[in-house]
């Protein structure tokens, strides 16, 4: 278990990078704490995937520093890191019996026999892969593989960090609650470090204390679920996190007005704005209410997602999302209003504070 | 409804039936014909039984042949099989070096039997040739053509020569089919460079190794063009294999009945052998 240190740390996998855009992983500074359970959110492609394998050893940075509790792994190979990684595909040494593939990580570390026995029978019981121990791997279904890869991730209980890379992506949808249940378990009954990534927002939401919002080759965000949802700090968050995303609408800021169109939103604050950005007002489809007060909207599509309802309507000549209870009306002259707490102010996509 | 017997259909397997025939059944029914008669010339053809095999059976000339077969192929598979999956555990796996490496190791593949055998005719060859004359100068004793040692030393190392390439290349290609997340889950269980080939290159070899066994057993146990060429069978009869001995027995005496009864048991040697292979490879593998 470790807290680990991320200084400056930038990759390219290319030998010479010359711009900004020839880095996979644009710069990242960050402290993760000792028993945190972080999941790296992101679209394909962000270099969540870098990150985890810079933090694993598997690639070293072309720049920076990584520090466990202090001190200067950067040059560390895998083992000597003691990381544990879990892979997006199963992967399992087909010629072993289910019980061996769990034990050979401990075995490859001499473990006292004894130890490996009660440590793998242990991770069994928990997979459920019980009356399969004796067997060969190779006749196992996707999702059994991937429990073994799971336990062999899980079977060591020394380690610095637990790094899963998308690892339910082959699951069934029914396992993957089970599975993601028993990691989140385990990570209460151990207080390892685990950092989890993937692209399913849902997953990281549920899996992780803070998450960690990756876009185009650096962090965007780091927060709790909760920080993510009412207080996107970037245009990207906001899309990326909810269903539907958040609706951001390109606004002319005036004092404490925000001009879209023909309409004025009244804002609760005065938003710090160097002049020439571009501004935008984010606002959640949560916090939008349909009425017979507020702004005029044309409505185009009313989409019944069982409990509620997605509304997608044109405002000001701009597309919008609006999420209504299943048996909220809707008026013959619907008109909108914004919740004036729920208002985000964005200034060349990065959200903007107030002015002090 | 009354079902119509329409055997029209036949007509459509007739080009492949008569392609077949030409190609194996009647060469090979030609064969089995000359192995159980005697002929003395004039088309006069004399039933002979079994005569022609039970003499092959219990000549010394075809176990001694045979035995030189089956040596000659546990020495060839015992150095080409490990030495072609070490070669091919070190070629490099990406880069300008993969092509580089492959066309080099394809070369000795391409080149035809008998060339192979006069390369290697000429560069033994102790007047002209330059490892027989540099061995030569260097004080040793080396000649293929009196001494048998030295013919079998040449006829080993010319095989190993040419053909384990093509034991690298089925592994490679085993080989570059393990995804990479394989390696770095075991840099991640802390496997040893050994374990690594243990548990994971080798398993996935396995089916490519046993392509590349098969192949090389029935090729070595086959051979003919290169000892012919380079040795003739000789010196005295130290390299004669089967293959070289039936020729020498069908086309120098002209004793066909003889050759061909040889020729069955050879086929039926090879196929045995192979099938007995195989079997025995394909259910380890199933127990694992």
């Amino acid at each position: 278990m470790a807290r680990i240190n991320l200084e400056h740390i930038r990759h390219a996998y290319g030998a010479k990078p010359k711009s900004e855009a020839d880095y996979a992983l644009r710069e990242v500074h960050h402290e993760w704490n000792d028993g945190g359970a972080y999941a790296l959110l992101g679209p394909s492609g962000c270099g969540k995937t870098t990150l985890l394998n810079i933090i694993s050893g598997l690639i070293n940075p072309s720049e920076g520093r990584i520090l466990f509790d202090g001190r200067d792994v950067t040059h560390f190979s895998t083992q000597e890191r003691n990381i544990a990684q879990v892979f997006q595909f199963p992967v399992i040494y087909d010629t072993m019996t289910v019980y061996d593939n769990l034990a050979f990580p401990l075995r490859n570390r001499h473990v006292p026999e004894a130890e490996v026995d009660r440590r793998v029978k242990e991770i069994i019981e928990m997979t459920g892969l019980g009356g399969w121990a004796k067997k060969t791997a190779r006749g196992l279904t996707a999702d059994q593989k991937q429990k073994i890869s799971l336990g062999r991730g899980l079977v060591r209980s020394d380690v610095s960090a637990i790094l899963f890379d998308e690892p339910l992506t082959v699951i069934d949808p029914e396992m993957k609650w089970v599975l993601r249940s028993q990691i989140k378990r385990l990570h209460k009954q151990f207080g390892f470090t685990m950092v989890y990534v993937t692209h399913d927002q849902t997953e990281a939401l549920t899996f992780a204390d803070k998450v960690v919002v990756m876009y185009d080759g650096q962090i965007v965000q780091i927060g709790t679920p909760a920080e993510l949802f009412e207080r996107p700090r970037h245009t990207f968050v906001g899309y990326f996190i909810g269903s539907p995303g958040m609706n951001v609408l390109p606004v002319k800021i005036a004092g404490n007005t925000a001009a879209i169109g023909n309409e004025n939103i009244a804002l609760n604050f005065l938003p710090k704005i160097k002049s020439g950005a571009k501004t935008e007002l984010g606002i959640r489809p949560e916090f939008v209410s349909l009425g017979r007060e507020g702004m005029p909207v044309a409505i185009t599509k009313v989409e019944d997602i069982g409990r509620r309802k997605i509304v997608r309507a044109r405002f000001a000549d701009l597309p919008i999302s609006i999420v209504l209870d299943e048996d909220d009306e809707i008026p013959a002259e619907p008109r909108v209003a914004f919740d004036a707490k729920a208002i985000n102010i964005y200034a060349d996509s990065w959200r903007v504070g107030e002015e002090a | 409804m009354e079902k119509t017997w329409n055997n029209k259909a036949w007509f459509m397997v007739l080009p492949v039936l008569v392609l077949v025939a030409f190609s194996a059944v009647i060469p090979l029914m030609t064969v089995v014909n000359y192995s159980v008669q005697d002929t003395f010339g004039n088309n006069e053809f004399f039933w002979a039984g079994t005569d022609w095999f039970l003499d092959v059976l219990e000549s010394d000339r075809f176990w001694d042949a045979l035995t030189r077969n089956l040596i000659f192929s546990a020495i060839i598979l015992a150095i080409e099989i490990p030495l072609g999956i070490v070669i091919a555990l070190n070629m490099p796996k990406k880069g300008i070096g993969v092509p580089i490496c492959l066309v080099l190791m394809a070369l000795p593949l391409l080149i035809p039997w008998n060339v192979v055998g006069t390369i290697w005719q000429v560069f033994g060859r102790v007047d002209i040739g330059l490892l027989g004359r540099t061995l030569a100068s260097l004080g040793v004793n080396y000649n293929y053509v009196q001494n048998p040692l030295d013919a079998w030393v040449t006829l080993i190392i010319m095989d190993v020569w040419h053909w384990t390439s093509l034991v690298v290349l089925l592994c490679y290609a085993g080989l570059v089919s393990i995804p990479d997340a394989y390696y770095q889950a075991a840099k991640i269980d802390g496997a040893s460079r050994w374990s690594v080939f243990r548990y994971i290159q080798l398993p996935k070899m396995k089916r490519v190794l046993l392509i590349a066994f098969l192949l090389r057993f029935m090729d070595s146990f086959m051979i003919y063009t290169e000892p012919f060429v380079v040795t003739g069978g000789g010196p005295g009869n130290s390299t004669t294999f089967l293959s070289i001995d039936l020729v020498k027995m069908a086309i120098g005496q002209f004793d066909l009945g003889p050759a061909a009864a040889l020729s069955i048991i050879y086929f039926l040697i090879i196929l045995l052998l192979s099938w007995i292979f195989y079997t025995v490879m394909t259910t380890s593998d199933a127990q694992g």
